[in-house]
């Protein structure tokens, strides 16, 4: 185009890199819109469900949800926790989630580890066997599940239904086994980037199994095991299938499956479900908001490997 | 973030290393520790007897937990599939009788298994591709694309059944928010009473806690990918879409495969919603809900609900079976 051109290579591309630049600007603009539109309708359910949620049901159910308020209160939330005691699934849902990421992580890990340092006799075989597993659909074990726990007898102190079924053992064991493997497939991928070197000098030392895997590789995995706590805790706190299935007393729900409870038998207050879901929604959003980088993290480094 | 730039790659340092010991495998290893590697290779006396009690025990109660939970059950539903009973009396082997059942004479079978195609190709063919639209357009570093980002990926922390009032809220008959948007008091739509509709709006509710899902998988993937190629491709005159479809998006095929698993898994898992809407029924049939109320239910028939977990087991397989191909050829690569 220009004269000039051949005498510098950078000349060259300059035109085009000129006009796309204009083009981008009124790009800029429509991705802008695009996205800020996008976002907006993502929000819009959530923050609808708040704004219910502080409306008395006899205005909405003669305005809609969709109205002007006459009357804010924190009513519902109040009438969630008095009436129908979230506090109680709250506790019942920690019971489950808290030992059921700790365990989670520290098998996986000391799994992933043998798989992936100490490359043990069968790694691959171990490997797939946990991988292929966590990727099963629920509903393919839930049946053989339902039934053993049924047979399974445990000691008053452990179960007050004297079995395994119905009680937090089983939905505990259940969440273990079922997200250890998610958590080694992606710790082992992880371990694999760390040096072998700092294991072999390790070794050298005369350090153990135990040692290397304490002392030496997890401190190394600290990232890793943070993205996946967060992740392994939202997951434990959300499921809902697990706890629908092996759990009858309705006083043991976790307090997501608990949300059903606050449905009448023949009326349901849909103004204190929002209020529910919104009590339920707040741990993980509050969760996602401060550890964003975290859940990003644990999602990605299970998928994003070359 | 370390960890969103380098996917799958861990702290910075031995980054470097890593292509060189792909591109000439095992070369790495021979140079300095030969003797070491070939020792530690080979067998047991690496390990101390302590280091095996250690090894057998803490790797033993995994092994064994995900057989008993995961593997044992898989085998006993195929078995129990062929088999007549109702968890208390005798087993009798039936053959095939459940499935003949099921595909002739179970009204809710093909209906749910349309229910589950149905969330495949939309999650599939809707929500993955708008997903990656948005993980891209995002990944051209607009102002504000930490605000787009959270908020785009805000549904994903939700639990399903919390989508799934959510959903009752906008879209119940009387008072729910899209009918007053739409205006029509006078004759509102049924969005989740109407048996033609709901499935769909069951899907878009879906569908908006997928996005996110997805998004988040390719803005890391797309992050990954070397700037290099982009810069070869536009001086070399691609355009911006030529460029995204013949050098970026091949460059994408593992994120791919786990959007893929992810995508069907999702389809075949699907339950949460439709059950916290109206328990999986009248139009929102899905095979997840069939074998739950096969064993919860007062029917309680162990044999059939298993047929029907097998179905599910079998749409899976396959493509769990191609995402485990690749990670093999990915292992052997290493």
């Amino acid at each position: 185009m220009t004269a000039a051109a051949p005498a510098s290579g950078a000349a060259e591309p300059a035109p085009p890199r000129r006009r796309r630049g204009h083009r981008i600007r009124t790009g800029r603009i429509g991705v802008h819109a695009f996205l800020l539109t996008v976002s907006l309708a993502f929000l819009a359910p959530l923050l609808l469900a708040v704004y219910a949620s502080l409306r008395p049901y006899e205005e909405t159910s003669e305005h809609g949800y969709f109205s002007l308020p006459r009357k804010l209160s924190f009513d519902y939330y109040q009438r969630a926790f008095s009436d129908s005691e979230m506090t109680k699934y709250f506790i019942n849902t920690l019971l489950i989630a808290v030992p059921g990421v700790l365990i989670t992580l520290f098998f996986a890990s000391f799994t992933a580890f043998c798989v992936a340092r100490l490359r043990v006799r069968g790694s691959l075989l171990l490997l797939m066997l946990f991988t292929a597993g966590n990727l099963l659909p629920q509903q393919v074990i839930v049946t053989p599940l339902y039934v053993l726990f049924n047979r399974i007898p445990l000691p008053y102190w452990m179960s007050d239904s004297m079995t395994m079924f119905d009680s937090y053992w089983a939905v505990l064991s259940v969440q273990i086994g079922f997200q250890i493997g998610f958590c080694v497939f992606v710790l082992a991928n992880y371990m694999r980037t760390l040096p072998q070197e700092i294991l072999e000098a390790a070794i050298v030392d005369g350090a153990g199994v135990w040692t290397q895997y304490l002392r030496i590789t997890l401190p190394l995995c600290r990232p890793a095991l943070a993205a996946l706590g967060t992740l392994q805790f939202t997951w434990m706190y959300n499921d809902f299938l697990w706890a629908l299935v092996f759990i009858s007393d309705g006083d043991k729900l976790p307090v997501t499956s608990a949300l059903n409870n606050l449905r009448g038998q023949f009326f349901t207050d849909y103004n204190l479900l929002a209020a529910g879901s919104v009590i339920v929604a707040l741990p993980t959003l509050i969760v996602f908001l401060l550890l964003q980088r975290h859940f990003i993290a644990g999602l990605t480094l299970g998928a994003g490997k070359g | 973030m370390p960890l969103l730039r380098t996917p799958g790659g861990g702290p910075p340092d031995p980054r470097p290393k890593a292509p060189a010991a792909r591109d000439a495998p095992g070369a790495a290893r021979r140079t300095g520790a030969r003797t070491r590697a070939s020792a530690r290779r080979r067998g047991p006396r690496r390990f101390t007897r302590r280091d095996l009690a250690v090894i057998g025990l803490l790797l033993g109660i995994p092994v064994l937990l995900d057989m008993v939970i995961v593997w044992g059950p898989t085998l006993a539903s195929v078995l129990l599939s062929f088999t007549s009973w109702d968890g208390i009396g005798d087993i009798s082997w039936v053959g095939l009788r459940n499935y003949e059942n099921l595909f002739t004479a179970y009204p809710a079978f093909w209906p749910a298994a349309r229910h589950n195609l149905l969330w495949l190709a939309f999650l599939g063919l809707v929500a993955t591709p708008f997903g990656l639209l948005l993980a891209v357009l995002v990944d051209r570093g607009v102002r504000f694309s930490r605000f787009y980002q959270s908020t785009l990926y805000m549904p994903v922390v939700l639990s399903l059944a919390v989508v799934g009032f959510i959903a009752q809220l906008i879209l119940s008959r009387d008072q729910g928010a899209l009918n007053a948007v739409l205006g029509n008091t006078a004759d509102p739509t049924d969005w989740l009473g109407d048996r033609d509709l709901n499935i769909w709006m069951i899907l878009l509710a879906a569908a908006w806690r997928h996005t996110g899902y997805v998004m988040i998988l390719y803005l890391a993937g797309l992050k990954a990918v070397d700037p290099s190629l982009k810069e070869a491709a536009a001086i070399d005159g691609a355009s911006e879409a030529q460029t995204f479809f013949r050098i970026v998006f091949p460059t994408l095929r593992p994120v791919n495969v786990i959007v893929g698993v992810i995508t069907v898994i999702e389809a075949l898992r699907a339950f949460d919603i439709v059950y916290a809407v109206n328990k999986g029924r009248n139009g929102l049939e899905l095979l997840s809900v069939l074998v739950t109320d096969n064993i919860v239910g007062e029917a309680s028939r162990i044999g059939f609900g298993s047929a029907i977990a097998v179905v599910l087991l079998l749409f899976s397989l396959g493509f769990v079976v191609t995402f485990l191909v690749q990670e093999i050829r990915g292992e052997s690569r290493r």
